[in-house]
This record gives C-alpha cells, sequence and structure tokens, in this order.
C-alpha cells in the first residue's frame, strides 16, 4: 500500500470531509493524554477524543463503503497525504493551551451539536444512523467546553487573557464550517446532506449566550475568515500531525496491526 | 498494581500507645474477615500502611499513563488508537478511584499529589522504563497488567472495605487490559518478520522489569507479616512471582517467542516454571531513582501539573465568584 488519492464524487467528498474533521480534532484531544491541569480533565479530554475517533471510524467505514474500491477505515485515515484530507481547519489547530483547546472544541461543538441533529433526518440511513449517536456526544462535548469558556472567561485576569488570545487566533477558522461548495449543493437538494449555513443563526446564538456569560466580548461581525480545508488546502500544522499519527502503517505497509 | 509500598519501612514516629484492648478488638474484627470502614478505629501505623499503598497505587496509574501514552498519537489503526486511548482513560480513572479511597483515611488528594512530586513518594519501578516501539503497548498490557493483577485480585479481599471496593472495579479493567495486550501481542507474533521482532524485543525488556514488580524476595521482605496480619497482603512476594511465572510462560511460548532467560525450565514435579535469579541491584537502583525514566516521569507530571496551574486558580475564581453573586441578589431583583 503506498499513498492513496480517492476519486472523489459528492458522496464520497461528503463522507471524507467529516470523518477527516472528527479524526483530526479526536487526534488532537488525544495529544492531551498525560498533560491535562486536573485528572478530572484528563478523563473529559479522553472522552470526548473517543467520541470523536468513535464518529471518525463510522464515516470513514461509510466512505469506503460509498467507494466502492475495498478500501478500509484505516487506508483512508492512514494512507491518504494532507492535500487529500478534507477537515475543517478549525480542528487541526494545535492544541496551545487548555483555554485554546476548550475554546476549539466549544465552536466546534456548538456546530456539530445542531449539525448532527439535522442529520440524523439525511437520506441517507447510515449517516442518519451515525448522526443520532454524534448528536448525543456533542450534546456533552457543547456542555463541557461551554461550562470551561464561561469559567475561565469569568475566572482570573491571566486565564481571561488566555481565554481572549484563543478567540483571537481560533475565530478567523469558524467561516469555513458554514461554507457549502457545488458538490454538497447537490446531495443537499436530495436530502442527503444538510445546509450548515442553515444552522448559523442557531451557533451565533449559542456563542452569544457562553461569551455572555464567560464576559467575553464577541468579535466584530465580517472580520476575514479563513478557508480551503475542504479542499485539501490546509495550514503548516496538519502535516505535522499526519507525520506523526501515519508513521507505523507507512513504515510498514505489509503489516496488519 | 504497584503494591511495592509494602515493601517499605513504615518511617512514622512510633504512635501513641493504644488501647490493648482496641487493638484486640480491631484484630478479632480482621480474623473473622470483617470489612474496615472509615469511621470504625483503626491503629494509627494500619491507617500509615495503607494511606502509603492506595496513593502508590494510585500514583503508579497516574504516571503509567505515560508511557502508555507515548504511543496514542501514533497508534498503528484506528481501532487500537481508540483502544490505546481508553486503556490510558482508564488507568487515569483508577487514579482517580483510588486517591478517592485514600481520601477516606483522612488524607487530600492534593497532599498526596504533592508528595509524589516532591519525590517523596514511591510508584512502581514498572513505569521508569521507556516505551520504545509499538509493541511495548502489547507487552505492557500482556506483562505489567498481568502482574498487576496477581497483586490486585487478593487485594479485592482486602481487610479495608473502600479499598477492596475499588480493586474489585480497578480488577476487571485491567483483566480486559490484559487480554487486549495479550491480543495485541498475538497479532504482532502472527505478522511479518519485523512485527515478530518488535514482539520478542518487546517481551526481552519487559519480562525482568515485571519480575521485579512484585517486590523483593520474601527472605527480605520484612513487613509482610504485619500486612498479612492486617489483611491488606494475602500472599508473599515470591508466591504471587511464582504464580505469574506459571501463567505466564506457556502464552509466550503460545506466541511463539522466547523469554530472555536461560535458566527458565519445567519442573514437572512441582508443577511449577523456575527462572534465574533476579538482578535486585537493579530493581534497587531504579526504585532509589536511577532508571531510564524516572527524571523524565516526574519531570512531565511537575510541568502538566505547573502548566495547569492557572486552569485550577480559574476554576477555583469563578466558583467563588458564582458563590458571591449568589448571596448578594441583584438590586433589580429588590
Amino acid at each position: 500500500m503506498t499513498t492513496i488519492t480517492l476519486a472523489e464524487p459528492p458522496r464520497v467528498l461528503h463522507a471524507l470531509r467529516l470523518a477527516d474533521t472528527t479524526l483530526v480534532l479526536g487526534h488532537r484531544l488525544s495529544e492531551w493524554t498525560g498533560q491535562a491541569p486536573m485528572l478530572e480533565e484528563e478523563l473529559a479530554l479522553a472522552n470526548m477524543g473517543l467520541d470523536l475517533i468513535g464518529q471518525a471510524r463510522a464515516l470513514y467505514t461509510h466512505a469506503a463503503a460509498l467507494d466502492g474500491q475495498g478500501r478500509t477505515e484505516d487506508d483512508l485515515a492512514y494512507f491518504r497525504d494532507a492535500p487529500q484530507y478534507r477537515n475543517l481547519l478549525l480542528a487541526e489547530q494545535p492544541n496551545g493551551d487548555f483555554a485554546q483547546t476548550m475554546l476549539r472544541q466549544f465552536l466546534y461543538a456548538a456546530f456539530a451539536l445542531p449539525f448532527w441533529n439535522a442529520m440524523a433526518a439525511s437520506a441517507d440511513a447510515v449517516l442518519a444512523a451515525i448522526a443520532a449517536k454524534a448528536e448525543k456526544e456533542m450534546a456533552y462535548h457543547q456542555r463541557h467546553s461551554a461550562a470551561w469558556v464561561v469559567r475561565l472567561g469569568d475566572g482570573t485576569a491571566e486565564s481571561h487573557a488566555r481565554l481572549r488570545a484563543a478567540l483571537d487566533a481560533l475565530w478567523p477558522f469558524t467561516g469555513e464550517m458554514f461554507e457549502v461548495d457545488e458538490a454538497e449543493r447537490g446531495l443537499i437538494a436530495q436530502g442527503i446532506a444538510i445546509d450548515p449555513a442553515a444552522l448559523r443563526p442557531a451557533w451565533e446564538a449559542s456563542i452569544a449566550r457562553v461569551f455572555a456569560e464567560a464576559t467575553l466580548p464577541l468579535p466584530a461581525a465580517g472580520r476575514w475568515m479563513q478557508s480551503g480545508g475542504h479542499h485539501g488546502r490546509h495550514g503548516e500544522h496538519l502535516g505535522h500531525l499526519l507525520a506523526v499519527m501515519q508513521s507505523l502503517p507507512r513504515a510498514y505497509p505489509d503489516a496488519r496491526w | 498494581m504497584y503494591t511495592q509500598a509494602l515493601n517499605q519501612r513504615d518511617a512514622a514516629p512510633a504512635a501513641t500507645p493504644e488501647d490493648a484492648a482496641a487493638l484486640a478488638r480491631f484484630q478479632a474484627r480482621i480474623d473473622a474477615d470483617e470489612r474496615i470502614e472509615p469511621n470504625d478505629w483503626m491503629p494509627a501505623a494500619y491507617r500509615r500502611t495503607l494511606v502509603r499503598q492506595i496513593s502508590q497505587h494510585a500514583h503508579s496509574e497516574i504516571i503509567g499513563m505515560q508511557p502508555e501514552g507515548n504511543w496514542i498519537t501514533r497508534a498503528p489503526s484506528l481501532r487500537r488508537k481508540a483502544a490505546l486511548l481508553a486503556k490510558v482513560q482508564d488507568e487515569g480513572g483508577h487514579g482517580l478511584y483510588l486517591y478517592a479511597a485514600a481520601e477516606t483515611l483522612g488524607v487530600s488528594r492534593e497532599e498526596l499529589s504533592a508528595q509524589l512530586l516532591s519525590g517523596a513518594a514511591k510508584y512502581s519501578s514498572i513505569f521508569n522504563y521507556p516505551t520504545l516501539s509499538w509493541a511495548d503497548i502489547g507487552a505492557i498490557g500482556w506483562l505489567v497488567d498481568g502482574a498487576a493483577i496477581m497483586n490486585q485480585i487478593p487485594l479485592c479481599r482486602c481487610s479495608y472495605g473502600p479499598y477492596a471496593r475499588a480493586m474489585i472495579r480497578v480488577c476487571k479493567e485491567e483483566s480486559f487490559h490484559q487480554r487486549q495486550g495479550y491480543e495485541l501481542m498475538l497479532a504482532l507474533s502472527r505478522g511479518t518478520a519485523e512485527q515478530k521482532a518488535m514482539a520478542q524485543d518487546a517481551l526481552n525488556r519487559w519480562w525482568w522489569p515485571c519480575l521485579m514488580m512484585f517486590g523483593p524476595p520474601d527472605s527480605e521482605s520484612q513487613h509482610s507479616d504485619q500486612s498479612m496480619r492486617w489483611g491488606i497482603k494475602r500472599f508473599s512476594n515470591d508466591a504471587l512471582r511464582q504464580k505469574f511465572v506459571d501463567a505466564t510462560v506457556p502464552q509466550g511460548h503460545f506466541l511463539g517467542l522466547s523469554f530472555p532467560d536461560p535458566a527458565l525450565r519445567y519442573d514437572a514435579e512441582a508443577g511449577h516454571w523456575r527462572f534465574g535469579a533476579i538482578d535486585w541491584a537493579e530493581f534497587r537502583r531504579v526504585l532509589a531513582g536511577d532508571g531510564p525514566c524516572n527524571r523524565q516521569r516526574l519531570e512531565t507530571r511537575r510541568r502538566a501539573e505547573a502548566e495547569g496551574a492557572w486552569v485550577r486558580e480559574a476554576a477555583l475564581a469563578h466558583a467563588a465568584k458564582r458563590r458571591a453573586r449568589a448571596a448578594t441578589p441583584p438590586l433589580a431583583a429588590e
């Protein structure tokens, strides 16, 4: 097995985008192991990481089935290079400090919760089943990360400053979640995908509510947004993440683990 | 795992003389196989021994997250990645559970954690060895958790109720980890030549340190007698070590692996696998601080603790603000 590049008809591409986002974010959370600020958070970060890796496995399996070439979840996760990864840029952002990790989780979960809620009605029965499970998990992620955003924002001067720095770093990566391209428009029309733009009001309401409680100012509207993850144009960080994650299967391509 | 604490001398000052009648009643309850609960009277030395043992066990779980955590980001399949992350999470859960059991004896988690960070408290010597290949994850599950189970199953009947109950749950999870580790080793030993070499190398490196996990030989373990009388320890170090070797050697042979011990042979008459001499100088050296990873393990823990300080302070500050706001209703509500 060498590097693979999939043909990406819309349904495969759509499933890959979801799978890559959940895997990359789950991997990021797993990087915290042994480093959390308290034991309870050690367990919580692992929990959330496990949820996301679990979602990724189901989504890769589905993408592989749609692809129909007899590939496995691991082929898709371990043998595609960064330009073939279709994850949201937000997911690949480095963990930074605990404020940055929790804010990243909150910004994503506040989107993913209404997203999977809507996807539970997908015309694709497999995606609908994955969504029903993911929705429950993301409700916990949102609750947990929102509680930390509030604690850190309305905690000490240091925690507030750190959270504001995290917001400054992460906010430009939030616009991408609501983008729709031609490939997805067709799937939305068929009832397989949902229109993420329609989720923006719910997401903004969650952000506004939690930021108010956290005494965190909302970023000005109309700020420039980063984009490109869904099309394989990533930042510098993803390559390093994949270099670590894929190292063993790439070094021993004939091995089964 | 990790009851090497029982082999340390109780260094606390001599307790104030305790009521001989109370001591006799206490011993009678132990002898009748009753459980001692947090609010029951207990000798000060019993309390100290338990705090030392339970906290050392908890510290071992926490430090033990590091060698296995070392491979989470490099797990070679998504299934293995999820399993390893879940396993390391279990170790953290065991730590939490055990600190809570220790707290029932009147010490705080913060105090115990400070003892770990200062180097005053010990943890199992096994975690001062590095995980150098993916096979080490299998070897730790199979051997280290296997050795831990041998130690811990008897602790489910420990005389101290909260510890005994914690161990029941811990043992269930460890037993799952052990099977998972063995299954990982099986996949490697049935795999490519490189994978099989990885598995053999891991067994070579982990075997002797695992035998040391049971603590010094009975001839040198001076504190076992009191712990046995108190129902904290049920079997001697050497008895548990032999039980582990007897269970593990056939498992290794089934994998097609060899053990790094030329003296290993089956004693058909006794029904035991006889093994060579353990290098106790290495054991004492690693326990005293000079193992391959002692400094690294503590340094990592200290760094995580220091880097998390601002988070814990923020959580406390926020909780204080909430309490203050709850105590002072806003003017508009009046």
